[in-house]
Formats: structure tokens, sequence, C-alpha cells
């Protein structure tokens, strides 16, 4: 499974990961700003784009065609607008529609390949997103795969008593509605033992974050450098 | 319909990314000052929950089969505040992780997706509630959250100057407005089921001080959305009315005088002029987001 | 460390919200360093009765933890002092790291993140799990997920153990490592289970569950002899 990979990925040791997520994260957004502000027709800039990316996959270790490969997955609704406009006659916007969206997928990769989510949000909470919201993320990404899982269960228990296919209509859209409605109440069950387990364990009002963040001056000189990079490409220099 | 990166132009993306963030920090900020300490676990186990009930499927016609989106059901559960945030926390993990939709596209996506969408099935279900056609409402409600946020992403990509042929568009809305309708039966569905299990979890909206602002709000969305996408699909005919009325000269002076200054200045650099651009939307935008939280939040105190 | 008895439940009653009595008058005593098992149907209010001892939910009649009341004021003083390991490891395990999730009680509590890091290192070792620092908790199995829970509770350095089910997912070899981690550990213990082998490994004595009141106490061995609880001797009865 994809995100599966991913973390595979995100866990490797380099360089590249040991960076601070914060780091990383402001020069993904420089990086992408970049790539969205650039000329239809920047060929070059384009090409000198997708080399820094080669480069800190290389130096992150992550297979430089998985990378290639998976940013694929916005391929066929770029390549959907993209052919439109190219039958309208727009050849510029469509070649440049995807390959911006294919560069900005590729490093959106190359960012989660290379950062563990955990730290991520811890990077986003430091960056200023609100408290309440990268909560909900943590909470959201650690019961993903617990719900998930359950409503796999639900949908080969299903199966295995029959497909609906030929069953009245009223039925065919009802087994299905009590089964999210279920999902829906296991959940908010599980909410509420959750935060019982919580409440055992002392919570007073807030997570206390754990292992805090330090931006070291190795950190400040990779983002330097690398925003650098983007900036002279960007402006032609 | 979650956008990439690479389709907007600077000014659609920086203006909703703008919008987007300020109406998610305000919304951040209101949960977590508003609502019991216990909902923060449950807000995302619940997005957990509209991650999982997407694997459900409901056979719909001849093989095909759809699945929940989740909007509508969660706003009629959590309350529309929170229902928003948790819509907003599964787009940036969709971002993230799943790269699913643009990052740089996260605040188009969040407009689209959690807080348009969000809104208007909260409204409709509110204002029909009250007229007995409770679940006319709740089947709306679904109907046109998906109605507006895919409408909405089709005129950001037609303002960003996306040429989507009228044949591909009108196919796109018909498409759309099909989901809607699968959308506003599966929720009614499920929130039927729901209140067989437990009628407790699905809230009764607050009595509303103004029906009419809400009205307005979701016919000014339609409206928008519509115009947008005539401008982009047949961009003639808009300009002769424009032409017909005399508004196209006062327009063009309207917008081209400001930045026209900046743009002579800047001369060298037209992707700055650009960015400036982006930044006179991103203010105007933030005001528009700020009114649009300030909506939904008040929603929840009633 | 407290005086005797560590726990002193004295008719306690809990209605549900819907009027069903779940306990019916429950009276209990646990001196330190004893463990007791909690048998009896499913239903009988085993886990009802488990979430009164460190305030979850509260009833009528008086509950004391060392001496102190179950009430508002005493309430973290308790939930440091009434270590709760609850049936579903996956509720209870909520962070995103296996280190974090550890370090969750002490930080709530106020203890610097060094000092609560420390600690938490201390606890996973005790439970050998000292590798499983940097690991999400969805990548463990459910003896590790087990494991961890308990190290989650250890770090507070309860005086009473509550174990619900301890041994629900868990194959035979990972029962026998439970069984032998639980029989090291010093403090006093309460175990609600169907699993008479759990019973009769950790526990001397036994208080019998039906319909909401403690219908018999005693030695574990006599009361799964007088209530058949032996899953193996339905045959001989």
């Amino acid at each position: 499974m994809h995100h599966v990979v991913l973390e595979q990925w995100s866990r490797r040791a380099s360089r590249v990961h040991a960076l601070d997520p914060r780091a990383k994260l402001v020069v993904t957004l420089l990086l992408l700003i970049a790539i969205a502000t650039s000329p239809a027709l920047g060929g070059a800039q384009f090409a000198a784009y997708a080399g820094l990316l080669a480069a800190v996959v290389l130096a992150a270790g992550l297979p430089p065609g998985g990378v290639a490969l998976r940013a694929g997955i916005v391929l066929p609704f770029a390549g959907a607008l993209a052919v439109m406009n190219w039958l309208a006659g727009d050849v510029a916007r469509s070649v440049a529609i995807l390959l911006k969206s294919y560069l900005s997928v590729f490093a959106a990769l190359v960012l989660v390949g290379t950062t563990p989510v955990a730290r991520l949000f811890a990077g986003l909470e430091r960056l200023g997103a609100p408290r309440s919201l990268v909560l909900v993320l943590q909470f959201l990404y650690r019961y993903l795969f617990v719900i998930s899982e359950q409503a796999q269960h639900m949908r080969l228990a299903a199966q295995s008593r029959g497909a609906l296919e030929r069953a009245p209509r009223r039925t065919r859209l009802r087994a299905p509605a009590s089964a999210v409605a279920v999902l829906f109440a296991r959940s908010y069950r599980r909410a509420e033992a959750v935060y019982q387990a919580m409440l055992a364990r002392g919570f007073a009002g807030h997570v206390e974050p754990v292992a805090p963040l330090r931006l070291a001056g190795k950190d400040l000189l990779a983002a330097g450098a690398a925003s650098g990079a983007i900036l002279a490409i960007r402006l032609g220099l | 319909m979650h956008i990439p990166d690479g389709f907007l132009s600077t000014p659609v993306w920086a203006g909703l990314g703008a919008a987007g963030l300020s109406a998610v920090g305000l919304l951040g900020r209101r949960v977590q000052r508003e609502l019991a300490e216990s909902a923060v676990p449950r807000l995302g186990v619940m997005g957990a929950f509209v991650f999982a009930a997407q694997m459900i499927n409901f056979p719909i016609a001849a093989g095909t089969s759809g699945h929940l989106v989740g909007s509508a059901l969660l706003t009629y559960t959590l309350g529309p505040a929170p229902a928003a945030l948790v819509m907003s926390a599964v787009l940036v993990l969709q971002a993230l992780v799943f790269q699913d939709g643009g990052i740089l596209a996260l605040g188009a996506n969040v407009v689209n997706m959690a807080l348009a969408a969000v809104l208007v099935a909260h409204l409709c279900y509110r204002y029909l509630e009250r007229s007995q056609l409770r679940g006319a409402g709740m089947f709306a409600g679904g109907a046109l959250s998906v109605l507006v946020a895919g409408g909405l992403a089709l005129a950001e990509l037609g303002l960003s100057g996306v040429r989507i042929p009228p044949a591909i568009l009108g196919l796109s809305l018909g498409l759309l407005a099909v989901n809607g309708l699968i959308e506003g039966a599966l929720t009614l569905a499920v929130v039927r089921a729901l209140e067989r299990l437990s009628p407790g979890w699905v809230r009764k909206p607050e009595a509303e001080a103004r029906p009419a602002l809400g009205i307005l709000l979701i016919a000014g969305l339609l409206l928008v959305t519509a115009g947008v996408l005539v401008a982009s699909a047949a961009p003639d005919s808009l300009e002769w009315l424009a032409e017909e009325v005399g508004l196209a000269e006062r327009a063009r002076h309207l917008f081209e005088t400001p930045l026209a200054d900046y743009q002579a200045r800047f001369i060298a650099w037209p992707w700055l002029a650009q960015a400036t651009a982006g930044l006179a939307g991103l203010a105007a935008a933030f005001a528009l987001s700020v009114s649009l939280g300030r909506l939904l939040i008040r929603r929840r105190r009633g | 460390m407290c005086g005797e008895p560590l726990i002193e439940v004295v008719n306690l009653r809990f209605r549900y919200e819907d009027g069903t009595a779940a306990l019916d008058g429950v009276d209990f005593r646990l001196s330190a360093s004893e463990t007791v098992a909690l048998l009896g149907p499913n239903g009988s209010g085993k886990t009802t009765f488990l979430l009164h001892l460190n305030g979850l939910l509260q009833g009528e009649g008086e509950v004391r933890v060392c001496g102190l009341k179950v009430e508002k004021q005493n309430l973290a003083a308790i939930r440091r002092k009434v270590g709760l390991l609850f049936q579903d490891p996956d509720e209870q395990l909520f962070m995103p790291s296996v280190l974090e999730d550890v370090a969750f009680g002490p930080l709530s509590a106020g203890v610097p993140p060094e000092e609560a890091l420390r600690r938490a290192r201390q606890a996973l070792a005790q439970v050998g799990m000292a590798e499983a620092c940097d690991r999400a908790p969805y990548h463990l199995s459910a003896g590790e997920k087990r494991r961890v829970a308990l190290a989650g509770v250890l770090v507070a350095e309860p005086e009473v153990l509550i174990l619900d089910e301890p041994t629900t997912y868990l194959d035979p070899p990972g029962q026998r490592d439970l069984v032998a981690l639980l029989r090291r550990l010093p403090q006093a213990k309460i175990i609600a289970t169907h699993d008479v082998n759990l019973a009769r490994a950790l526990a001397q004595r036994a208080v019998f569950f039906e319909r909401g009141r403690i219908v018999s106490d005693g030695p574990v061995e006599e009361l799964i002899e007088r209530f058949g609880w032996d899953t193996s001797a339905a045959s001989g009865s």
C-alpha cells in the first residue's frame, strides 16, 4: 500500500531524514511556490527543479524509480486536463500542467518520504498550525488504520453473506447504510474509550509535546542552501 | 474532487490559501475554546471514521458503486464548526500523506470541501428542518455539499485559465449532479440508520437568528460558481453581456488602474507582479474567510 | 506509600443513563501486595466496577484509595496511584510513537520532558520493550501493544494495578510472557478475567460478580469450583 511504503522510506536514516521538519516544510513550500509561478514555457527551469529534487532523493537514499513512479499518481487527472488544453490550442499550458503537477507531487513525496508523519505534525505545530488541528490530525492518523481495519472486516462479512446485487433496491441501500452507521457508533464509542484512557493516565486538558524540535546550525545551513538554489533557478540567475 | 498542484494560477491558490488557512485557524481556536476537552480525541477518531466509511461501497446501479463523502453526515452529527475542522484535517492528511490534492492547492480544497460543503449542508438542514421537511433538508444538504464543492473546484480551475471544453464541462456537471444525488441519498440513509441505533447522535440545529443571511450565502455561492463556469466555458457570451451594459469598460478600468502602476515598476520581473496580484487577492480573501468562519461559529453557539 | 486497606469500597451503586442498574451495592477491600481475580459472566458489572476505582465513573456509595475518597479534588492523585490497563490496548495507545505514549502520563503531570522520557525508557525496559521506543503503536503485535500499554501505566509508579482482561488478543506464548511479567511486578493487582488459568497463576483470592453484586469472595480455586467456571470442566459437571 502507498502509505506503508512511504512510511518505511520516512524511517530510513540519512542527512535529509535527520533535518528538522520545519526546515523541510519551509523549503518544500518555497519549491512548490517557485514551480507554481514559473512561466509555462520555462523548460530549463523545470529541468533544474527536477535535478534539485533528484539530488535530494539520492542524498536521502530513496529509490529514484519508486519516487518517480509514485509521483505518477497525479498523471491521469493532469493528463486529461492537459489533453483538453492541447485540443483547445493552448499547448504551452497543457505542457505546463503536466510538468508542474508532476514536479509538485514529486516534491511532496520527497518531503513525506524523508519525514515521519508524527514529526511532520510536530513541525506544522511549531510553524503555527492551530494546536487543536494538529491534535485532530494526530488522533486521525493514529486511528485511521484501526478503524479502516474494522471497515474492511465489515465489508468482508457483508461479502461472505452474499452479494447485494440481487437484493431489492431498498435493502441494497439500507444494508451498507447500517454498516456505516455501525462504524460511526463504534468509532464514537472508541473515541470515548480513548478519552477515558487519557483521563486514567492523568490527562490534564492538553497533550504535552515530548521531543522538542531543535533547529540546529545544520538545519539552517541546509535550508539556506536549498532555498538559495531554488531562488537562483526561479530568478534565472 | 481534490485539486492537485500545478493547475491553479497564483492569485487563485494564494487567495484561497489565505482564506482557508485563516478560516481553519479561527475554527481551530474556537473549537478548542468552546468544546469540552473530550472533543479533541473524538474529532480525530471521527476523521478516521470518514476515511474508513469511504471504503464501504454502496451498489448504485448496473455494477457501479459509490461511497459516502461524509461532510454532510459530520455536520449533522458533530455540528458545523467541528465538522469543518475535521474535514480540514482529513484534507491536510490526504494532501501530505496520500498526495491526494496539492499542498499549495490545500487552501482551495479546504474552502471547497470543508468550509463551503459543511456550510451548505448545515444551512439546508437548518432551514428545511424548521419547516417539517427534516429528511428533505438532510438530503438537500448532502446533495448540495457535493455539488457546491465540485462546482467551486471547476470554477477555480476556470478562473485559473484552465480550458475545459463546454462538452466536457457539461459532462462533469452532469456527473457532479448524479454524485450529489447519491450523496444526498446516502447521507439520509446513514442518518436514518444512526437514529435507529441511538437518536442522540443526530443533532437538532439551533434556532436561527438571521435566516436571510444564510439563504443569501447559499444563493451567492451557487451564483458565483455558475457565473465563473459560464465565463470560462463561453467567455464570449459574458463579454457580450458586459459590453451591452457598458460594464466591460468600467471593469477594465477598475482592475487595471491600480495594478498597472506596479506592473510598470516591476516590469523586469513579471512574476513579482503576479505575486503582488496574489497578495491583493489574499487580503480580499482574508476578509471573506473571516466572515465565513464567524458565520460557521455563530451556528455552533447559536 | 499508603496505609491499609489499599482500596475500600462501601455499598457502591451505579445506574446507566437508561436506568439499568450496573452496580447494585458492592462492598470490597484490597490490602497491599494482594492480587484478586474478578470473575463473573459478561455484563455482570466487572468493568463498570473497575472504572469506579479511579473515578472514571462515579456512583453512589463510597470508594477510597489509600484513604483518599474518590472525588473531584483527589482525582489527579488517585489516578497516579491506580494504574488501569484497558482491555483493548488500541484505546490506550493514542500517541504517535511508543516512547511518547509511555511518557504521556508524566508529561501530563507536569514532569519536565527530559525526566519524563527517562522514566518512560525505564518503564519500557521493565516490560522488555526498550528497543521499541521510536516505533508507531499500530506497527506493534498484540503482545507488544499490551506490554507498551503496561509500561504506560507503570511509568506513574502506581500502588495498585487494575487489569481488564489482560490476555485478550494474546496467543498462548504471549499469555505466558504476560503472566511471567505480571508476577515480577510488586504492586497489588485486581484482574477482571474469564481466563481461569490467568486467575490461578496470579491471584490467591477471587470475587465473583453477578448482576452488579459480589456474590462470593474466597480462594480462587474454590470459586472456580463452586461456579463451574473452569473452561475444561464443562463435561465433568
